[in-house]
């Protein structure tokens, strides 16, 4: 740990701006190129370069791996819930309209809703199927 | 919201498996995996009724109409085996509970419920979507869930099923989605009936058979026809008691729908069968699963895997109808899709008993069970007497309509096929009868555990739903006709 100081200086620099870009893909997905699978994947880039830098142990303590497992789920019912709310309110499922007076609002915000969950969904496991291979034999 | 009953029949058991994965608590998920499945069952024995009075229902997903959007689509064939999935697999988790505490380790519990439900509410996904990219989407839901399912069992052997069958299984996705990639370059729609209407002004060429083949290989390789069942018998036999009967009795059959669902309704009767090649294809291999996979299973020692090998010969059954492609083919396919279901579930879920109480594993640890355990023995001897067809069996009925249709198109070899694969299901049938009523209990082979009420009660039930649709064929023969009838055949008749 103590020859790869440029490494881990580097690194430290470079994870706010991973995590920040990860946010532009996420908000920026309903009107340009980008989305929640994309944006999941960068910010879980991010997680994975912190755990190649400063090694597993201090990762998990870090990121505790049940918050990764219970955000697989969580994303999921974001989205099903999405998909209710607009049942409860008497339209299809998954349809936006109902999400808001003004269609056109209702449908971005219900991109962003489902956006979400798949953020949320994405970086659970790529992070949990990352420490899985990474702590083998470890445990 | 009775209206939105085709997205909830499929959004209830995938809610469940959401909230089990959050929850992971085994008693508290039993509740909840038991709630989702009775409102699946409420909510697809809605669908079916509205579906008879109104006929086909249109449910445009996300408010989208159709052909642009998803739709999603209910007549009286797939809402009836929707409510058949829902059901039996409702009566598999009551039963599951206790065989679970044996077989699974307990952080494992909740991750199988989880899994249960998402493979479940993948099937009634693609039994229900209209839309050929969504049932690829709901394909791989139910596949990567039952992949889980079978790497679950404590035999480490099930981790390798479980890969073989990941392999194959991508395969067969892809074909599948290959195949639906070249029908959208041809028709420019991915909607199903929208497909169908256009592919009726399109001339016969080369990239439709294309796509054709793509598609039947793509999903022969999920429903284990016969040269491409290698998957199967692995997968049944490690994994854990409840998958197995779950897997056998619903997995399998959804794929077969599917393909039915392209041959008669997308690509059209007419379309598929001038083709003489593709009639002899599929009747050919029928016939060689009903010959082959019996011959295997004559000489199989574990008894998961026997039944697992006599399921490829059954699908043979189901797919020589496919084959025949008459009036009477078609409502023998469509009743054994549904018997068999019920067989397998049977069959499978007395041996998850005998798992439970006694480890038993293998044939010959079978020997004197009549003695030991006579309810179990039962059960197992009348469900496997219907594999095989005996009068006043579900199987009789199927084999009954397959024979009428093959006469009826005189395809004589189909019937003499027919015969002779019945014989070789008693012969791998009959040595286990003989097994369990002549043979002297083998020593050391006490029972170890009492079988709880619940697991008798559900195999009991599965057994007698055997001969029950065996001697009243109402609720399956004549729903079979309707389906038949109404949805398959309707320009034909």
């Amino acid at each position: 740990m103590r020859l790869d100081l440029l490494l881990r200086i580097s690194s430290k620099i470079f994870l706010p701006f991973i995590i920040l870009f990860a946010f532009y893909v996420q908000f920026h997905g309903d009107f340009g190129p980008g989305g929640g699978f994309q944006a999941g994947v960068i910010f879980a880039a991010g997680i994975i370069l912190y755990t190649i830098i400063f090694g597993i142990k201090k990762a998990q303590k870090d990121f505790p791996e049940t918050i990764f497992n219970y955000m697989v789920p969580l994303g999921v019912l974001i989205f099903t819930v999405t998909g209710l709310i607009s049942l409860s309110k008497g339209f299809n499922f998954l349809d936006y309209d109902a999400l808001a007076h003004y269609p056109k609002h209702g449908q971005h915000i219900g991109i962003i809703a489902i956006e979400l969950g798949v953020f949320v969904t994405v970086i659970g496991s790529m992070v949990s199927i990352f420490y899985a291979f990474v702590a083998r034999g470890k445990k | 919201m009775n209206e939105h009953a085709p997205a909830l029949v499929v959004m209830l058991p995938i809610i469940g498996a959401v909230l089990i994965m959050l929850i992971r608590h085994n008693n508290l998920n039993w509740g909840i995996a038991l709630l989702s499945g009775i409102s699946t069952i409420y909510y697809s024995i809605i669908l079916y009724l509205n579906a008879r009075s109104v006929g086909t229902i249109s449910y445009a997903m996300g408010g989208w109409e159709p052909p642009v959007g998803i739709e999603y689509r209910i007549d009286e064939f797939n809402s009836l085996l929707i409510a058949l999935i829902a059901t039996v697999s409702f009566l598999i988790l009551v039963y599951a509970k206790s065989s679970l505490n044996i077989e699974l380790k307990k952080n494992k519990i909740s991750t199988f419920y989880s899994m249960y439900l998402l493979c479940l509410g993948g099937l009634i996904g693609i039994l229900s979507t209209g839309d050929a990219f969504n049932a690829f989407v709901f394909l791989e839901i139910s596949s990567l869930a039952t992949y889980v399912i079978i790497s679950m069992g404590n035999d480490r052997r099930g981790l390798l099923a479980a890969y073989q069958y990941l392999i194959i299984g991508t395969i067969g996705a892809t074909l599948y989605v290959i195949g639906v990639g070249l029908i959208f370059i041809i028709t420019g729609s991915l909607n199903l009936y929208d497909i169908s209407v256009k592919l009726g002004d399109i001339e016969l060429y080369r990239p439709l058979l294309a796509s054709l083949a793509f598609i039947t290989v793509g999903i022969a390789l999920k429903i284990a026809l016969f040269p491409l069942h290698a998957w199967l018998p692995n997968a049944y036999a490690f994994a854990p008691s409840v998958g197995t009967a779950f897997l056998a009795s619903t997995a399998t059959k959804v794929a077969i729908y599917l393909l039915i669902k392209y041959l008669y309704l997308v690509y059209g009767f007419d379309l598929v069968y001038s083709n003489q090649i593709f009639i002899f294809v599929v009747l050919s291999l029928s016939i060689i699963a009903m010959f082959g996979a019996s011959m295997i299973a004559i000489f199989q020692s574990n008894l998961k895997k026997l039944f697992a090998y006599s399921s490829v010969a059954q699908i043979g059954y189901i797919t020589l109808g496919i084959g025949i492609a008459n009036y009477n083919g078609l409502i023998g396919s469509t009743v054994h899709i549904i018997n068999h279901s019920i067989i397998k579930a049977a069959i499978f879920l007395a041996i998850g008993c005998l798992v439970f109480s006694s480890k038993i594993v293998n044939i010959d640890q079978l020997a004197g069970l009549g003695k030991r355990m006579p309810m179990v023995a039962v059960c197992i001897t009348v469900s496997s007497l219907s594999l095989i067809g005996v009068p006043g069996t579900v199987g009789f009925i199927s084999k009954w309509y397959l024979v009428l249709g093959s006469l009826e198109q005189g395809l004589w070899v189909v019937v003499f096929a027919l015969a002779v694969s019945s014989i070789l299901a008693l012969i791998y049938v009959g040595r286990i009868i003989e097994l369990i009523w002549f043979h002297a209990p083998v020593g050391g082979m006490v029972s170890q555990n009492k079988i709880p009420f619940e697991m008798i009660a559900v195999t009991v039930v599965m057994t007698i739903a055997t001969i029950y649709f065996g001697i009243d064929t109402r609720l399956t023969g004549d729903l079979a006709k309707i389906a038949v009838e109404n949805v398959l055949l309707g320009e034909q008749l």
